[in-house]
C-alpha cells in the first residue's frame, strides 16, 4: 500500500491504464470547453453556481433545520449520523424493518465512503448496482476511478471480458450497444423484484424540501420510483437554499462534469407516494451524514471545501491524476478536490500525503464551478501537515513534521532573508555549486530523467552591478 | 442515535467561524425570442430526441404512423386516452404493484404530456400525477411526448417563476432531455440504457 | 518616446533561479527596458520571493523571506519580474500570507506593483521590436502560474509575434502543467518525470527549434528532460530570445 508516491509508480508503468485515462480526460476537456466557450457567459454563471453554494456554506445549519423541517412536513423521514458507521445502521435498521432482502442502487459516493454494499451484505443484504459503470465495478470488484464515471479507468476490451464472464449467454463482444443491451436486460429483474431503491443526492431543496438527483441513465429514477422504499443518503453540505438556486447549479453540473448542457434526466423529489397516486416509493428516508464534513466546517478557509458539488471538473483537468489514474489516491474522493477533502475526513495523519501531490498548477482552480480555492487550501493543509504545534483544524496536524527538514526550511529562511548571508551563499553556490556531488538525493531524483542544472559562473547580482545598473 | 447525532452535528456547525452571506450576483439566463421552437428543437435533437409538428386535430393519427413504423402496438396511457385503430392503449390505471409486468415486459410504448418545455437545453418538463405516473416516462422503450406550444419557454428560471415552484413542489417533477443514455463505457454513447430508448415529441403548434 | 503612464524608473526582481541558473536571461530583460529607455534600478538586497516555503507549508519561513523583498523595493516604482510563477507569489499570494499581520497593507501595495516582464512590456512599454535574425520556427510554452495567476496569455505571443523571421508554430499541450512544481519534481519524481515526458513529446511535435517561455523553472525541467532524451530541440527564456533577436 505505502503512500501516494510509492503506489504512483504502478500506474505510471500501466501502459493500458494511462491511455485510458488519457483519452477520457482528453475528451471531457474539450467536451467542457465546448459548452463554456462565451467566457463572460461562464463567469457570470460561475458567479452565480459559486454565491448559491457559499449561501449554503455560510447558513449550514439553519438551512439544515429548514431542510429537516420541509421534508418531515412533505412526510419524508430524516435521520442524521455523525459516523459512516452510524449510517450504515441507520440504512441497515430501515431495511431490515421493512423487511427488505435485496436492494437497487443508484450511483452514490457517500455510499461509497460508507462502504454501505459491505455492511449490508455482511447482514444478508444484496446490493445490486444500477448505473452502468457501478455495475461494471460492482462486476469487476473494484472501487470506483472517478466520481462521475466510475468504471473510466477501464477500456471496451475489459468491460467485453468482464461481460463474458458474468453475464451468462453473452459471448464476448466490444459492440457498446449489445453490452449496454446486456446490462440493461440483467438489472431490469433487479428493479422489478427489489424490495428497496438506494440513492445519493445531487442537491437538497432547503426551501421546499426537494431532493433533486441528476442522471442519464434512468437508473436513478427507477431505484427512487419502482421499489416501495426510497433511502437517500447524502453529505450534510449537499444542500440549495432555494428552488431559485437551481437553474445555475443545474447548468453549471453536468457542463462541468461530462460537457452536457443538461443531463437526460434530473429527478426533484418532494413526497412518497401520495393517496391515488399509482406509482413510486410508500416511504422515503433521508440519511443526513456528516463523517468528518462538520470537522472542515470549523475553519473558515476550510469551509469552503463543503461548496463541492461533485462535478469532477477538477480531476479531469488535473495533469496528475490523469496519469495516475482514481486507485492511486486509494480513498474514495480521487483528484484535487480529494487531495483536500481527504485529509480532512480521514486526518493528515493518514492521507498527509495527498496534498503533496500537486503542482499547484492551478488548472482545477480554472474549472471549479463554485470557486473552490483548491491550490490555496493544499497549501494550507500542507503547512497544517508540518505545523511545529502539532494541534489545529485538522486532525493530524503537524504529524508530517521531521526536523531535518524544518531545519532546512530555517536555514533557508536565513540565506533568503538576511541580504549579507545570500550575497555570501549565492557567491559561493555560482563558484561551488556545480562541485556538488550527483548522488545528493535531490539530485539523483532530478537527474533521474533530466541533465544537472549548471550553476552560473556569475548572479545575475553581479552581473547587473558590472553592466553599470543602479543596485542600491 | 439520530437525535444525538443531530444535536451534536448542529453543535458543531454552529461553534464555527461563519463567513458573510454573499448576495446573488445579477444572471440573466439565456432568452430566445422568435427563435425558441428552433433552439427547442436543436438541442432536443442534438441528444438524439426527435421532434415532430402536429395539430390538435391529428396527433393521434401522427403518432400512429410513428408507432407504426417502429412496429410499436401495445402502448401505455393515461386512463381516457383514446388512440387510432390499430394501436392498443393500455390504460395506466392501477397501481404499479398490479400493473408491474406490463409496464416492465408488455408495452413498447408510453404516452405522456408534458407540462411545459425549456427552450434552452430542450428539455421537457412533467409533473407526473395518478393519470400520468412517474414510471409511464421510464419503462416503456419508448416515450412519446405531446407538448403544447404555448407552454414552451425559454429557460428553467422562466418555467420555476411562471408556475410558482418554490409554492409548492409535486410528489415529484422531472426534467426530461433526451432518451435515456450512457457513456461509461469508453465514453461512447448508447441509448436505452435502463429508461426509453426513443424519445419522440409532439408539439401542438395550435395549443 | 515614453508613452503616456509608462514610468521613467522601474524595479526588477531578478528571482534567484535566474540571479543562481540564468543570469543572463535576467540581463537580457533589463536591457529590453533599458533601450525602452527606461531606468532599471536592481535592488542588491532582494534574493527569493518565498515560494518554496509558502508552497511547502512553512509560512513563517516564506513571510520571513517575503518581508525582506518588501523592504528591499521601497520607491514606488512598478517591480518587473522575468518569471510568472515569481510574480504570481508576490501579487496574488504576498497579501494573503500577511492577512490579519501588521505588515499586510504594505504587503498589498507591494502586490499592486508587480508586472511580470512581457505583460509590461506589451501593455506598459508598448515595445516595438524589429528582428534581424535568421528564419527560426519556435514554439510557446506559458507557466502555469503566469496564466492563470498574472493572466499571462497573449503577451508573449504578441512578442514573439513582432518578429518578422520567427514563426510561431502552437503545440498540442500548452496549458498542461509541464511537472516542475518546485519541489514536486523531486518530491514525486516518477509523476513528473510522466508530465515532463509527455511535455517534451508534445513539444517535439510541433517540428519547431526551439521552446520559447517566460519562467526558468519550467525550462530547466522542460530542457533537462530534452538534454537527457538527446532530443534536437532547445530551450529559452524569452527576454534573452528577443535579445539575441534585436541584436541579429
Amino acid at each position: 500500500m505505502g503512500d501516494f508516491t510509492s503506489r504512483a509508480p504502478a500506474a505510471l508503468n500501466d501502459p493500458t491504464l494511462r491511455a485510458n485515462f488519457r483519452r477520457a480526460m482528453d475528451g471531457l476537456m474539450s467536451k467542457r470547453a465546448a459548452q463554456f466557450a462565451d467566457k463572460d457567459a461562464w463567469e457570470s454563471l460561475r458567479a452565480q453556481g459559486a454565491a448559491a453554494k457559499a449561501r449554503v456554506v455560510a447558513r449550514l445549519p439553519e438551512l439544515l433545520e429548514q431542510l429537516e423541517a420541509n421534508l418531515t412536513q412533505n412526510g419524508i423521514v430524516v435521520h442524521w449520523a455523525e459516523t459512516t458507521a452510524q449510517a450504515n445502521a441507520i440504512v441497515l435498521d430501515i431495511l431490515q424493518k421493512a423487511g427488505a432482502k435485496t436492494v437497487i442502487k443508484g450511483k452514490s459516493m457517500v455510499s461509497e465512503e460508507m462502504e454501505l454494499n459491505h455492511h449490508l451484505e455482511a447482514h444478508g443484504i444484496r446490493a445490486v448496482e444500477s448505473d452502468l459503470g457501478e455495475y461494471i465495478i460492482q462486476l469487476a470488484g473494484e472501487a470506483p476511478s472517478h466520481i462521475v464515471m466510475p468504471c473510466i479507468h477501464k477500456n471496451k476490451a475489459e468491460i467485453a471480458s468482464l461481460f463474458e464472464k458474468n453475464i451468462a449467454g453473452l459471448g464476448y463482444t466490444e459492440d457498446v450497444d449489445a453490452l449496454t443491451a446486456a446490462a440493461r436486460a440483467a438489472l431490469r429483474g433487479q428493479f422489478a423484484s427489489a424490495d428497496a431503491g438506494i440513492s445519493g443526492v445531487n442537491f437538497a431543496v432547503a426551501e421546499t424540501g426537494t431532493l433533486v438527483l441528476v442522471e442519464n441513465e434512468g437508473n436513478g429514477r427507477l431505484s427512487t420510483t419502482l421499489p416501495p422504499l426510497h433511502i437517500a443518503v447524502m453529505g450534510i453540505e449537499k444542500l440549495a437554499e432555494k428552488l431559485d438556486d437551481l437553474p445555475a447549479l443545474l447548468s453549471l453540473l453536468p457542463r462541468s462534469a461530462t460537457g452536457q448542457a443538461i443531463t437526460t434526466y434530473v429527478n426533484m423529489i418532494s413526497r412518497p407516494r401520495q393517496p391515488g397516486e399509482k406509482d413510486g416509493p410508500k416511504a422515503v428516508h433521508v440519511v443526513l451524514l456528516d463523517s468528518g464534513r462538520s470537522r472542515v466546517y470549523a475553519d473558515a478557509q476550510l469551509q469552503d471545501t463543503l461548496r463541492c458539488i461533485r462535478c469532477g471538473a477538477c480531476m479531469n483537468h488535473c495533469p496528475v491524476y490523469s496519469r495516475v489514474g482514481g486507485h492511486t489516491y486509494k480513498f474514495v474522493y480521487p483528484g484535487p478536490i480529494g487531495k483536500i477533502l481527504t485529509p480532512q475526513l480521514e486526518g493528515l495523519d493518514c492521507a498527509g500525503d495527498q496534498p503533496h501531490a500537486s503542482t499547484l498548477c492551478n488548472a482545477c482552480v480554472e474549472v471549479c464551478p463554485v470557486k473552490i480555492p483548491i491550490a490555496d487550501i493544499l497549501v494550507r493543509l500542507r503547512a497544517e501537515s508540518v505545523n511545529s504545534t502539532g494541534s489545529g483544524a485538522v486532525k493530524g496536524a503537524g504529524s508530517m513534521r521531521k526536523r531535518l527538514e524544518s531545519l532546512v526550511w530555517k536555514g533557508w529562511a536565513a540565506m533568503y532573508g538576511v541580504p549579507m548571508l545570500y550575497r555570501l551563499g549565492s557567491w559561493g553556490l555560482t563558484r561551488l555549486g556545480n562541485w556538488l556531488p550527483d548522488s545528493l538525493p535531490m539530485l539523483k531524483r532530478w537527474t533521474s530523467v533530466r541533465t544537472r542544472p549548471r550553476f552560473a559562473a556569475k548572479t545575475l547580482h553581479e552581473l547587473a552591478r558590472d553592466k553599470g545598473y543602479d543596485h542600491e | 442515535m439520530s437525535e444525538t447525532a443531530r444535536a451534536n452535528i448542529l453543535a458543531r456547525l454552529r461553534a464555527a467561524p461563519r463567513q458573510m452571506v454573499p448576495d446573488r450576483p445579477d444572471w440573466t439566463p439565456p432568452t430566445y425570442g422568435e427563435g425558441r421552437l428552433a433552439r427547442f428543437r436543436a438541442m432536443l435533437e442534438a441528444v438524439h430526441g426527435e421532434i415532430h409538428e402536429v395539430t390538435t386535430e391529428d396527433w393521434a393519427e401522427r403518432i400512429s404512423v410513428l408507432l407504426a413504423d417502429r412496429g410499436a402496438t401495445r402502448v401505455m396511457v393515461p386512463p381516457g386516452m383514446t388512440l387510432p385503430d390499430g394501436l392498443v392503449a393500455v390504460p395506466y390505471d392501477q397501481p404499479v404493484e398490479e400493473l408491474k409486468a406490463v409496464l416492465v415486459q408488455g408495452v413498447e410504448a408510453g404516452i405522456t404530456w408534458a407540462k411545459a418545455a425549456i427552450a434552452d437545453t430542450g428539455t421537457l418538463v412533467l409533473w407526473p400525477d395518478a393519470d400520468e405516473p412517474r414510471l409511464l416516462s421510464l419503462l416503456p422503450p419508448i416515450h412519446v411526448v405531446l407538448l403544447r406550444l404555448g407552454s414552451l419557454v425559454d429557460n428553467l428560471a422562466q418555467v420555476m417563476a411562471e408556475q410558482t415552484w418554490a409554492a409548492g413542489m409535486p410528489t415529484n417533477a422531472l426534467l426530461i432531455s433526451g432518451p435515456s443514455k450512457t457513456a461509461d463505457i469508453e465514453q461512447t454513447l448508447a441509448y436505452g440504457v435502463h429508461g426509453p430508448k426513443e424519445l419522440i415529441v409532439l408539439v401542438l403548434t395550435d395549443a | 518616446m515614453p508613452s503616456s503612464g509608462r514610468p521613467d524608473t522601474v524595479y526588477y526582481f531578478g528571482t534567484c533561479l535566474v540571479d543562481l541558473f540564468y543570469p543572463e536571461a535576467g540581463l537580457a530583460g533589463m536591457e529590453l527596458l533599458k533601450r525602452a529607455g527606461i531606468r532599471v534600478v536592481f535592488p542588491a538586497d532582494q534574493s527569493c520571493c518565498g515560494q518554496p516555503a509558502r508552497n511547502s507549508g512553512y509560512f513563517d519561513e516564506a513571510r520571513a523571506v517575503a518581508l525582506r523583498q518588501i523592504k528591499a523595493f521601497p520607491q514606488p516604482w512598478p517591480i518587473v519580474v522575468p518569471s510568472g510563477s515569481c510574480a504570481g507569489m508576490m501579487k496574488t499570494h504576498y497579501p494573503d500570507l500577511f492577512e490579519g499581520r501588521p505588515e499586510h497593507e504594505e504587503a498589498k501595495a507591494f502586490a499592486s506593483r508587480v508586472f511580470e516582464l512581457t505583460d509590461f512590456l506589451v501593455n506598459v512599454v508598448n515595445i516595438r521590436l524589429t528582428d534581424k535574425g535568421q528564419p527560426l520556427t519556435v514554439t510557446w510554452h506559458g507557466s502555469c502560474h503566469s496564466m492563470r495567476e498574472m493572466g499571462v496569455v497573449d503577451q508573449p505571443k504578441a512578442l514573439l509575434r513582432q518578429l518578422a523571421n520567427v514563426t510561431l508554430v502552437e503545440n498540442g499541450r500548452e496549458k498542461e502543467c509541464c511537472g516542475f512544481g518546485g519541489t514536486f519534481a523531486v518530491r514525486q519524481p516518477e509523476i513528473s518525470a510522466a508530465m515532463v515526458a509527455d511535455k517534451v513529446t508534445a513539444l517535439e511535435d510541433t517540428k519547431a527549434a526551439r521552446v520559447i517561455s517566460g519562467d526558468c523553472g519550467c525550462l530547466m525541467n522542460i530542457t533537462g528532460a530534452m538534454g537527457k532524451k538527446g532530443s534536437p530541440m532547445g530551450g529559452q527564456h524569452i527576454a534573452q530570445f528577443l535579445l539575441e533577436r534585436v541584436d541579429g
